[in-house]
């Protein structure tokens, strides 16, 4: 099992970036260790600032420093940074198009016990409806590093949410196949299409193999850019499935499962399930326990699946 | 034309954008104007063909809603024509009623309150990163200060010791409630500031030569931002709108603008003896 959080993945990508650049600029509040940003900190002391525990500061003085053309990213828990400093992200990062890249750590239900303050089921909701503003939840180490070096290439807004812990690779250091906003098609099937994003991708790796024994032919979505959603992966693969089944560790208002309806339900109408957190505050726990609470699990897919097969033949 | 006459001819542009669009925050521009005057025509290394310049100098109108001032003024030093000013508030135009940076000289979006004072640490810690000597100016109002977002903003400046930063308080007394002191008390920000590491200037805030005289002790201050508390009137240079807190958003009525132009033209020939 790889050991590498997706977190550690953006530190070392941007450790070997800034040793030629000396605009990248990295800002966190208070929050150096739990991004894993000690080692840039250590390594770049002139090209990181702190700003302490105040979030919405961090937002607007990274819109600041864009201004003076710097790249700048700005690391903090992901569910203080997408919604305390929502307006900030709003006016200064995506209204005033400033080159600042948001990450969100420890997304999702990633401090699972420490209740709905720390959880960040809405990101992708809030920062979803801020235009200008992109978002994408990379699935491993591999797809994160790739998607870090192409946001370092551009000098649009965009918010990025990692999860806590190391997830299974789905790529490799060999083999990362990625394109900016197009999604990476993991198998082809005729029996469904599951879209899937982040940090869930690895489960429904698993899940679609399960189905393939019992008969199942799945394509899978790696669907890390979830604005701008990759429409033409995602109606290509809705079109040559009976049913569609979206995974993400998100609310089920406003993620990922929403958009891919709304996208389906006008072009290539077919049922689509959900499968994401409930509008409740999430139950506490290990992120492993509340997934299996949830059924936000292989065995959670798989059933949801099997169920689907039954009721659109 | 001095520049206590050019701030009253652009109090007058200002009321006639107002006037015609039927929207608009006439009392604080007025009471900010000569601050924007002072800073535009004395202060600032800025110029309309160099607007992405690195050496340039910073300016961010926190207090969004006075933005007609600050497009009177960009208008005025060139920054574009001044028939734009006709489409102010008009269907699809760029001139809305806050800054907008798809307007020459304009640097970020800002309305929302609060925000300009991070920004600007941002500005100024990048400039500070280049080696550049380039000044960052904002303008808050004085019930912008309750805004929780300023006091971060205010932390990391001091902590930062961002002398190349100024904030100036456009300090008019008056907020669309009423009274700063009666809505949120605003009396012991001296301390405030100071107590966050801020060298604090008080000057007249309708007063082009006290202000002038508050930047250039700003721009020598070393090792700490610095705050002009600009001490203004509301409404400045129309009797009837002056201290008067209706005049925040208030549009006049055909009579109430010939009085207001008739005062401001007096006042500008006034201010050449």
């Amino acid at each position: 099992m790889n050991k590498i959080p997706n977190r550690q993945a953006i530190c070392d990508v941007l450790v070997e970036k800034a040793a030629g650049d000396k605009d990248i600029f990295v800002l966190c509040s208070d929050s150096r260790g739990s991004a894993s940003l000690a080692e840039y900190a250590n390594t770049y002391p002139e090209q990181f600032i702190e700003v302490g525990i105040a979030e919405q500061n961090l937002v607007s003085i990274s819109a600041g420093l864009a201004k003076t053309g710097k790249k700048v990213f700005a690391a903090s828990p992901a569910c203080f940074l997408s919604t305390r400093s929502m307006e900030q992200a709003k006016v200064d990062v995506g209204y005033s198009n400033t080159n600042v890249t948001l990450i969100g750590i420890s997304g999702g239900i990633s401090y699972g016990s420490l209740g709905m303050t720390h959880h960040s089921n809405q990101d992708i909701a809030s920062m979803g409806t801020i235009p200008n503003m992109r978002v994408y939840l990379p699935s491993d180490r591999h797809q994160t590093k790739s998607l870090i070096k192409a946001l370092l290439e551009d000098t649009r807004p965009a918010y990025v949410r990692v999860g806590r812990n190391p997830v299974a690779d789905i790529y490799s250091e060999e083999e990362t196949p990625f394109i900016l906003d197009k999604a990476t098609v993991l198998s082809e099937g005729t029996d469904l299409a599951i879209i899937a994003c982040g940090e869930m991708v690895s489960i429904a790796f698993e899940a679609v193999k399960a189905l393939k024994e019992q008969g199942i032919s799945a394509t899978l979505l790696d669907m890390y850019c979830i604005k701008p959603l990759d429409k033409e992966a995602l109606l290509n693969a809705a079109a040559n499935a009976k049913a569609v089944i979206t995974l993400e560790e998100h609310s089920i208002y406003g993620g990922l499962g929403s958009l891919v309806s709304q996208l389906i339900s006008a072009n290539c109408p077919k049922k689509v399930i959900n499968l994401a957190l409930p509008d409740e505050p999430a139950i506490s726990g290990k992120s492993k326990e509340v997934f299996d609470y949830y059924g936000l699990n292989k065995e959670g897919l798989i059933k949801t699946a099997m169920e689907l097969m039954n009721d659109v033949k | 034309m001095n520049l206590t006459q050019k701030s009253f001819q652009l109090r007058k542009d200002v009321l006639d954008m107002i006037y015609r669009a039927g929207t608009g925050h006439m009392g604080g521009d007025f009471s900010v104007m000569d601050i924007l005057v002072t800073l535009y025509y004395k202060q600032m290394n800025i110029s309309p063909e160099l607007t992405q310049d690195p050496l340039r100098d910073y300016f961010i109108l926190s207090k969004g809603h006075s933005v007609e001032a600050l497009y009177a003024v960009l208008a005025d030093r060139g920054f574009f024509p001044k028939a734009d000013l006709l489409s102010y508030s008009q269907f699809g135009s760029k001139y809305i009623g806050h800054p907008n940076n798809k307007i020459n000289g304009i640097e970020m979006n800002s309305g929302s309150l609060g925000h300009g004072l991070s920004v600007c640490v941002g500005i100024a810690l990048g400039v500070q990163k280049s080696g550049g000597g380039n000044r960052v100016y904002t303008v808050m109002g004085d019930g912008e200060l309750a805004e929780g977002s300023v006091w971060e903003g205010a932390m990391a400046a001091g902590h930062y010791k961002l002398d190349n930063l100024c904030a100036v308080v456009d300090r008019n007394r008056l907020q669309i409630s009423g009274s700063t002191e009666k809505v949120m008390s605003q009396d012991s920000q001296d301390l405030r500031w100071e107590s966050f590491g801020w060298h604090v200037i008080h000057a007249t805030g309708n007063d082009i030569t006290a202000l002038d005289s508050a930047f250039k002790e700003a721009r020598n201050t070393k090792g700490k931002p610095t705050v002009i508390i600009a001490d203004t009137i509301k409404g400045y240079g129309v009797s009837f709108m002056e201290n008067n807190p209706a005049w925040h958003h208030k549009i006049p009525t055909n009579e109430e603008y010939e009085k207001a132009v008739a005062e401001l033209a007096a006042k500008e020939a006034e201010a050449n003896e």
